[in-house]
């Protein structure tokens, strides 16, 4: 099953991760995981997803949003500079990031 | 330790408590000028590398610093050095650390709690009169207990996340560390005060900002109206302090009696305890870790080791940055970022993610009611004593249990300090105290009444 397979049956239970679904999330994670790890992880993912099944448990919580949009005016102020911001980069060209091809 | 023991000696080495030493003087006639403070390596100081406690960080030296450190300059501190950290803030002992493992000062075969724990080690052990810690689920309170330290994690919003490496933006906060009440409420008074580049510190009260801010009269943040290290007082004559009975059961027995020792003590100050109940911190800790992986797994993408971070070799842009993540990050932070990408993931988001969010609601409501009935909150910080290095590793479940009485705090956005009560064992024990939003001078003030 896929994380996506909103209907997989009884596989979708919590607790039930195979190391496949543990590849399968990883790869939408963009973390390569060797064969060692995905089978531990496995394990671990079952005990920590039967935890989380609790939250079943809860009821649904009015939630007044403490949230409030903050502006500021929109001004020009000093940034990093271009060598500042690609410092850090393992790789650069001529002012650039140089990243791998993309697909 | 002995006074010989100076930084960068080889006994002060044992402890592993910095990831790098570095002493910046300064000559600023502040209110920290003479104290020296390790800060936490997760929070960017310019020019001086960054790690994160990760080797995906090894070398990244930020072009600035975050508000914090210049408002410790500004101060007058010395910064003696980055303090080591479980990876990314992800871990309750210092272990998960790329930098290997810090010491407990108090007995070197234990932990010291984390994810702070070399900035809680380095204070106790004498290596800096002062820390920061970040705490995101008790990050600044559980080493602070362990090492037999003081640790105030502040109010949401109460300090400046700007230059902070992001683990879980919602949840943590800056906080000091210190040997006294008084000394981290000084810290606290540096650091705390808005931050034009941090809008969460933002507080406008008067012009209709924030609900729950209207206990603010005028247009200030907080933190401009308050002197922390004034309350560190002691007087607590009249102070009602609530004892929430679900997060006293669940603790060992020696924890208990320390901490019920020192309420004992508080009655004899003149504090009136009353018991209070928190039904929904059951769910608390789950809640917790869905809400911190699913932003973890967000936050952390920024890792793609084309910007910074390991590079991923050859190859097309998926196959390098999953090369590169998988090379720089560790078990814990690979752990959480799979389980938050799932938590997230279509079919999973109602079960996990929006149900913790409830739950996180049901949180807050819990301790807005519980404190209309007392002033401030106690509980023991940590359930258990500081546990061997190696123990709990290999069970990130058991790991996460751990953080029972802390991370109800972070979900409701409250302000909490844990203080040392007394020894177990011959092992610290941290009494917590929980605050209403913005009302860190109380738990100050109950704090510094507990180690007098």
């Amino acid at each position: 099953m896929t994380a996506t397979d909103e209907g997989a049956g009884s596989d979708a239970d919590a607790g039930v991760v195979d190391p496949d679904e543990v590849r399968h999330v990883a790869d939408l994670a963009r973390v390569d995981l060797d064969d060692e790890e995905a089978t531990a992880f496995a394990e671990q993912f079952a005990d920590v997803l039967d935890y989380f099944a609790a939250l079943d448990e809860v009821p649904e919580v009015e939630d007044e949003p403490d949230l409030v949009n903050v502006m500021r005016a929109d001004e020009v102020r000093d940034g990093l500079s271009q060598e500042e911001a690609l410092a850090n980069a393992p790789d650069s060209e001529a002012g650039f990031f140089k990243g791998p091809k993309v697909s | 330790m002995s006074a010989d023991d100076a930084p960068g000696t080889d006994a002060a080495d044992d402890l592993n408590a910095f990831i790098t030493r570095e002493t910046v003087e300064n000559d600023s006639d502040g209110p920290l000028a003479g104290k020296t403070v390790a800060v936490k390596d997760n929070i960017s100081t310019e020019g001086i590398r960054t790690t994160c406690g990760s080797a995906m960080l090894a070398e990244y030296v930020p072009p600035y610093d975050a508000t914090v450190v210049e408002r410790l300059r500004e101060a007058g501190a010395t910064l003696v050095g980055k303090a080591n950290m479980d990876e990314f803030g992800m871990g309750g002992t210092t272990e998960t650390s790329a930098f290997g493992p810090v010491k407990n000062p108090v007995d070197p075969e234990r932990v010291p709690g984390g994810s702070s724990g070399g900035s809680a080690a380095a204070v106790a052990a004498g290596e800096a009169d002062l820390a920061l810690g970040s705490d995101t689920g008790g990050s600044v309170r559980n080493p602070a207990a362990f090492c037999g330290v003081v640790g105030i994690k502040p109010t949401y919003g109460l300090v400046s996340r700007y230059g902070l490496v992001a683990y879980a933006n919602s949840l943590e906060q800056i906080g000091p560390l210190a040997n006294t009440v008084e000394d981290a409420a000084a810290l606290l008074d540096a650091i705390a005060g808005p931050d034009e580049r941090d809008a969460t510190t933002r507080y406008d009260a008067a012009e209709g900002g924030a609900p729950g801010a209207s206990d603010v009269s005028d247009d200030t943040h907080p933190a401009d109206a308050t002197e922390y290290a004034a309350a560190a007082d002691g007087d607590v004559d009249g102070m009602t302090v609530g004892v929430p009975t679900e997060l006293v059961e669940g603790a060992d027995d020696e924890v208990v009696e320390v901490f019920e020792d020192a309420l004992a003590d508080l009655e004899s100050k003149g504090v009136e305890t009353v018991e209070v109940s928190l039904p929904s911190v059951e769910h608390a800790v789950q809640a917790y870790y869905v809400i911190a992986m699913s932003e973890a797994s967000s936050n952390l993408a920024r890792f793609d080791g084309v910007r910074y971070g390991t590079a991923g070799g050859e190859g097309n842009w998926n196959e390098s940055f999953a090369r590169s993540r998988e090379e720089g990050f560790g078990d814990e932070v690979k752990r959480r970022i799979l389980l938050g990408t799932y938590a997230l993931s279509a079919g999973y988001h109602d079960k996990y993610y929006k149900k913790a969010q409830d739950a996180r609601a049901w949180v807050k409501r819990d301790f807005d009611e519980a404190l209309g009935e007392a002033d401030v909150l106690a509980t023991p910080t940590m359930p258990v004593l500081p546990p061997k290095r190696g123990e709990s590793l290999d069970d990130p479940l058991s790991l996460y249990l751990m953080d029972a009485n802390t991370v109800p705090v972070n979900l409701a956005n409250l302000p909490a300090i844990s203080v040392p009560a007394g020894e177990a064992e011959g092992l610290p024990v941290g009494l917590q105290f929980v605050g209403p939003a913005f009302g860190e001078a109380a738990i100050i003030r109950a704090g510094s009444a507990v180690e007098e």
